[in-house]
Formats: C-alpha cells, sequence, structure tokens
C-alpha cells in the first residue's frame, strides 16, 4: 500500500498539470480552437496565460458534442465551419508551444480521437506540448480503449466526477491522473445562476483516496462563484463564460478574454 | 464477448453524469424481464391494448406478380399507433413505471417513437415529453399534433442538423438534467447498453411469432426476412430468432436516398465507417475527420447516420447482409404494394418490399420470403404525392 501510494504521488510530480496545482488555486479556462479562427484562439491562449490562468482546456470541436450547452455547440459549429480540423489544431499549437509555460490539455469527444488513429493522436499530443486529455463521453468503463496510447506517450487521462457518481466516486478518483474534473450540477455546461450540489462531499470523497487535485466545473461564470468554489476545490473550470466572450467579441475579443480571466483570477489566486 | 458488446461492437460511451442511472436501468431490466407480474402486465398489454400478435399474411397477388418465392408480410402496420414501435415502448414505458418513475423522455424522426412514446405514457399515467428536430416538426406536423393530442409535451430541436441525431442529442441531454424521475425510452436497437439488447428484446416478439405462425402455415422456415434498416430496431426484431436458423438468409435494406454516388443517402453499412456516437462503437456515416456527417433518406425514419450495433455485429460476421435502396425503388415499392395488395406501407417498410421485388422472381416457387411490415404508410401519403409532383395538404 505504502508503495502504490508513492507511485501516485510521483505520478502526480511528474504530471506537468501539477503545475497548474503547485501551491495555489488554478484558474482554468476553456476555449473552442479554431472559434472564430485557429489566430484568435492562438492569441486567447496567450492571453490567459499572461492573466494567470493556471491550465488551459483547448476544446476539438465535434460536430454532436453531446454534454455541452448551447453556448459551446454553437462554438463548435462555427468552429467547424471555419473548416478546423484536429490537424491544423496540432500544427497551431505546435507554433504556440515555445511561448507556452502552462500546462494544456484537451477536451473532445471520442470519434475525432478515434477517427485520428489512437497511437498517432497521443503521439501528436505529446510533440505540441499537450499534457491532458478530458473526454465527456468516455466514461470510466471504456478508458480502456485509450489507456495504453495515453500512458505511453505521456497523456493524463483526466477523469470526471458527476453530481450522479455516489459509489462511482472512489473508484474513479483512485485511478485518476493530471486532475480530477468535479461536475458541478446536472445537465450540461452553461452558465448557471446558482449550484446546489453537496461539492464539499464529493471532493472529501475524492480526498480520500486520491492526491490529485480536484476543480470544479460547469456553470461557474461569476468571480465570487469562483471564489467560492475554489475554497471548496483545488481549482475552479470556466467554460462557457469564456465561449460567450469569444462569440461576442469575435477576432477581438483577445483583450476582453484577458480582461475577464484576470477578475477570475484576482478572485481565487 | 464483453457483456456490454456485440463482438468490438456496442459499449457504454456516454457521460458520467449518467452511468448510474444506465446501470441502473440495467439491473431493473434483469431484475423485471424474468418478474412474473411484469410480464403478466406487459402480455396483457400487448395482447389487448397493441393487438398482438400480428397477422403473417400471404401475399398472393404480390407472388402471382413476380411469380417467384411466396411472399408473406409480418403485419406490424397493424398494431395499435401504426407501426412496430409500440412493441418497444410498452416494455419501456412500462419498465419506467415499475423502477418508479413519473416521466419519460423519447427522440423521434418522423414521430411514430414519439406518437408511440406519448400513447404509452397517456395509457400509463406518465408525463412525457418528444425531442424532435424542428425540420421534422415541420414535414411532420401532423405527427406533432397528434403527440400533443397525447398529452406529450413536443420540443422542437434547433441544434446542428434539426433532425433525428439532434433529437438523439438533446434528449440525451434533457436526461442528463433529471434522471431522478426520469426514463429515456430509445426507440430503437442503438444508444449506449442496455438500450440496444432491451429494445432487441421487446423487439424480438415479432421473429418470436413470424416463426411459429410461418411453421404453422407452411411447416418449412423461410428462404429469407427481409427488413428496412435505419437504426435497425425492426430489422433486429424480425431477424433475432431466425439468426440461429443458419439456412434463413436476413437482410436489411438501407436507405440509398438518391444513391450511393451522391451524399444524398443514410446508408452507414455501406458508406459508413467505424465510429463511437451515441453511446455505441458501431458503423456511422461520417466525413473524413470523423465529423457525424448529414445524412438523407425520402423516409424520415431511415434518416440516421448510424446502425445499431447488433447490425454491425451480425454484417461483419456475414450473418446478416445489409443492401442499398434508393428513394425511387422505395417509392414505387410503396405504390406497388397499394396497388397490389390494398396494403398502403410506411416508406421505410417500402425499402424492405423494394428488394424482395428484386429477388423474388429469381428465386423458387418453393421458397418463401417474409417482409417485415413495419409500419402503415398515412404518415407518408402527402410526402409521396409531393414526390409524384402533387401539393396536397395533409
Amino acid at each position: 500500500m505504502l508503495q502504490l501510494l508513492q507511485d501516485t504521488e510521483e505520478g502526480i510530480l511528474m504530471s506537468n498539470i501539477y503545475k497548474a496545482f503547485d501551491n495555489k488555486k488554478a484558474f482554468i479556462g476553456f476555449l473552442t480552437a479554431g472559434d472564430p479562427d485557429l489566430n484568435t484562439t492562438k492569441e486567447c491562449i496567450l492571453k490567459m496565460q499572461e492573466a494567470k490562468a493556471g491550465l488551459i482546456e483547448i476544446g476539438i470541436p465535434f460536430s454532436d458534442p453531446i454534454a455541452e450547452g448551447k453556448v459551446i455547440q454553437e462554438a463548435n459549429i462555427r468552429s467547424l465551419s471555419n473548416g478546423t480540423t484536429v490537424e491544423k489544431i496540432f500544427n497551431m499549437l505546435k507554433e504556440l508551444a515555445p511561448e507556452i509555460n502552462i500546462p494544456l490539455v484537451f477536451l473532445t469527444y471520442i470519434n475525432p480521437v478515434f477517427n485520428y488513429g489512437y497511437e498517432k493522436f497521443f503521439k501528436e499530443c505529446q510533440k505540441s506540448g499537450i499534457d491532458g486529455i478530458i473526454i465527456p463521453d468516455l466514461p470510466f468503463e471504456e478508458k480502456e480503449e485509450i489507456n495504453q496510447f495515453a500512458d505511453k506517450y505521456g497523456i493524463d487521462i483526466i477523469s470526471l466526477i458527476a453530481p450522479t457518481s455516489e459509489d462511482r466516486i472512489k473508484t474513479i478518483a483512485k485511478d485518476s491522473k493530471g486532475f480530477v474534473y468535479v461536475v458541478s450540477s446536472m445537465g450540461v455546461t452553461g452558465i448557471r445562476s446558482e449550484i446546489t450540489t453537496d461539492l464539499e462531499s464529493i471532493v472529501k470523497s475524492v480526498r480520500e483516496v486520491t492526491k490529485t487535485p480536484a476543480a470544479i466545473g460547469f456553470g461557474i461564470n461569476t468571480a465570487e462563484q469562483a471564489k467560492h468554489f475554489s475554497q471548496i476545490a483545488d481549482g475552479v473550470i470556466v467554460g462557457s463564460a469564456i465561449v460567450k466572450i469569444i462569440e461576442r467579441h469575435g477576432k477581438n475579443s483577445p483583450e476582453y478574454v484577458y480582461n475577464y480571466v484576470k477578475s477570475m483570477t484576482d478572485a481565487i489566486i | 464477448m464483453s457483456k456490454t458488446k456485440f463482438g468490438i461492437y456496442g459499449g457504454q460511451y456516454i457521460p458520467e453524469i449518467l452511468m448510474n442511472e444506465i446501470k441502473n436501468l440495467e439491473n431493473a431490466y434483469e431484475y423485471y424481464k424474468n418478474d412474473e407480474k411484469y410480464n403478466s402486465e406487459l402480455k396483457e398489454l400487448l395482447t389487448k391494448y397493441a393487438g398482438r400478435p400480428s397477422l403473417l399474411y400471404y401475399a398472393e397477388n404480390m407472388t402471382k406478380d413476380l411469380a417467384g418465392a411466396k411472399i408473406y408480410l409480418k403485419r406490424e402496420d397493424l398494431n395499435h399507433t401504426g407501426s412496430h414501435k409500440i412493441n418497444n415502448v410498452l416494455g419501456q414505458a412500462l419498465l419506467a413505471k415499475y423502477m418508479g418513475k413519473k416521466r419519460i423522455i423519447a427522440e423521434t424522426g418522423a414521430g411514430q417513437h414519439g406518437v408511440a412514446t406519448a400513447t404509452a405514457a397517456a395509457l400509463l399515467g406518465l408525463e412525457c415529453e418528444i425531442f424532435m428536430g424542428k425540420e421534422d416538426t415541420i414535414r411532420q406536423a401532423l405527427n406533432v399534433y397528434r403527440m400533443e393530442l397525447l398529452g406529450a409535451k413536443v420540443n422542437a430541436v434547433t441544434t446542428g442538423t434539426q433532425t433525428l441525431k439532434d433529437a438523439v442529442n438533446e434528449a440525451m441531454r434533457e436526461w442528463s438534467k433529471r434522471t431522478d424521475d426520469t426514463l429515456y425510452v430509445l426507440g430503437s436497437v442503438m444508444g449506449p447498453h442496455p438500450f440496444p439488447v432491451i429494445v432487441r428484446d421487446f423487439q424480438s416478439i415479432i421473429s418470436k411469432e413470424a416463426r411459429e405462425q410461418i411453421l404453422e402455415y407452411e411447416g418449412k422456415l423461410p428462404k429469407a426476412v427481409i427488413a428496412c434498416v435505419g437504426g435497425g430496431s425492426n430489422a433486429m426484431g424480425m431477424f433475432y430468432n431466425f439468426i440461429n436458423d443458419k439456412e434463413v438468409e436476413l437482410i436489411g435494406c438501407e436507405a440509398a436516398g438518391l444513391g450511393l454516388d451522391t451524399e444524398k443517402h443514410a446508408s452507414s453499412i455501406a458508406k459508413g465507417r467505424i465510429g463511437i456516437f451515441h453511446g455505441m462503437k458501431s458503423l456511422f456515416c461520417q466525413d473524413e475527420y470523423g465529423q457525424i456527417a448529414p445524412v438523407y433518406s425520402i423516409s424520415a425514419g431511415l434518416d440516421y447516420p448510424g446502425i445499431g450495433p447488433e447490425h454491425a455485429y451480425l454484417y461483419s460476421t456475414g450473418r446478416a447482409k445489409y443492401v442499398p435502396v434508393t428513394d425511387k425503388e422505395a417509392v414505387e415499392a410503396f405504390e406497388y404494394l397499394s396497388k397490389t395488395e390494398g396494403i398502403i406501407p410506411a416508406i421505410e417498410s417500402a425499402h424492405a418490399v423494394a428488394y424482395a421485388k428484386k429477388i423474388a422472381p429469381n428465386m423458387d416457387k418453393t421458397d418463401i420470403i417474409i417482409i417485415c411490415l413495419s409500419g402503415r404508410g398515412d404518415k407518408d401519403v402527402a410526402a409521396i404525392a409531393r414526390y409524384r409532383g402533387r401539393d396536397i395538404n395533409e
């Protein structure tokens, strides 16, 4: 058991994602790659980094993102209609890599990854400075699908835990890498004015079995919410609110994204 | 083979938020499928409400006209609500009730599954919400009103291509908002495990009856059974009890729309590739980047970019074969069966009739074909009139 724990701890220390949580609360920002275009995405990533985001989730667009609310669904469609592909996203990231000093993870659905070829995909992730991947339609039971490839190239598969996970929390958390994504409430992504799930007890269950940091996402958009949830967990994840800014300001969004992320990181760090 | 898969196909590729509920459903199904009370209640509903067993009708005129194999029609069109959909819906809605759910939700394309679900909800006193692509609510306005008449709330889905695939997306999103009192009544042999198994089991009554009926009437098994395939529920129901009868050929008819050489089709087996979508690993129409492709068929019920995992498996092992049938062939068969037998088939089922028309003349007079007539064609009359250049109001 002791040996196992040490291995796990070493695993965490080795993961680049750990940097996001190193002695601080992490603000995790999400955007959809290619919305409105890959150049703007690049600028927005840099601006989020400058605004002290601890980690950035980069969405690879998918035609049918079943865990997303309207805001991110539409970003996926905008990006795809601009001709964004996995290949183009890898190229953008390779150009960006020298300027990036925070961990980056992908968020996407399993089909674009499967279609690209698992081995090739994870190899490219490694080459592009990607540290982890979140796949909402790949639950614990189906992780086998990509485990060996992700391991081979050192990419952490980020596990999700939902308000309905109950007895599954410990099983999932025990096996987690990078960070644990705690889904704040029922439903899909999108801004919510109130979150009533007992997140304290979920995070407590997670911490009982792992040292992997836990971050809360889904519905968070105000600085007050960010502050509140960062006190419960190790980090907060904000997606729809950022995507909305990008939707509104298009190519001019990097400055606006900076200001917003700054207000959020100021509230929690 | 894993419990959740058929060979490499199937699985449970869904968000964590739904995993416990999917397991609840699986456990409840495993329990109630052997429960005497549940089964006797379901049997009662199927016989006294839905009108089972359905007829196995000898299509004598068609047989004479084609001068080949002897043709039988399994008349699922005679079921209450006019299609095979009721077989599955009664099973699942009753299961929802036994599980203590107060509300059922469902996706629908043309509206047949929606109407069947709304019907079962009305009968069993459950709240009901249907998700239907906005495009389809316009094309099938009559069915929208029909569902509302039955007390269901119909949500027009405005995301994506606004058709069946988007209705499934939206129903899944809705389910992930509310699982405690709600069951998603999936309409086909697709989605995450256990849906492909549950829907197949409820639909397998089609082949159970047909097999008994043909043995009674003819004293032998058919040479082939033919059914149309979208997601594949009537086909799976028609195939299931014949799978072990190796001499019976199983033929699924996919919608080839305007033709396989165009992009306007819904043939996931002929033109699709392996992928993972809507909770399952199976065959899907998709672009080179793994984005799900918009599909097309004159038949809204076959207008789906994937196929159930058990079909993908039967295809991969060679046990079943799948053939493309175009809009044009289906419309001709629609008209043919109407004139020859006085039976107006659903445009979906007309795809199976079309293929039978093709192969029957080349078969022996001692051979038997059973076509699954999955639904009646009243819903399609206006669309076929339009196809023939006559604009009539529904």
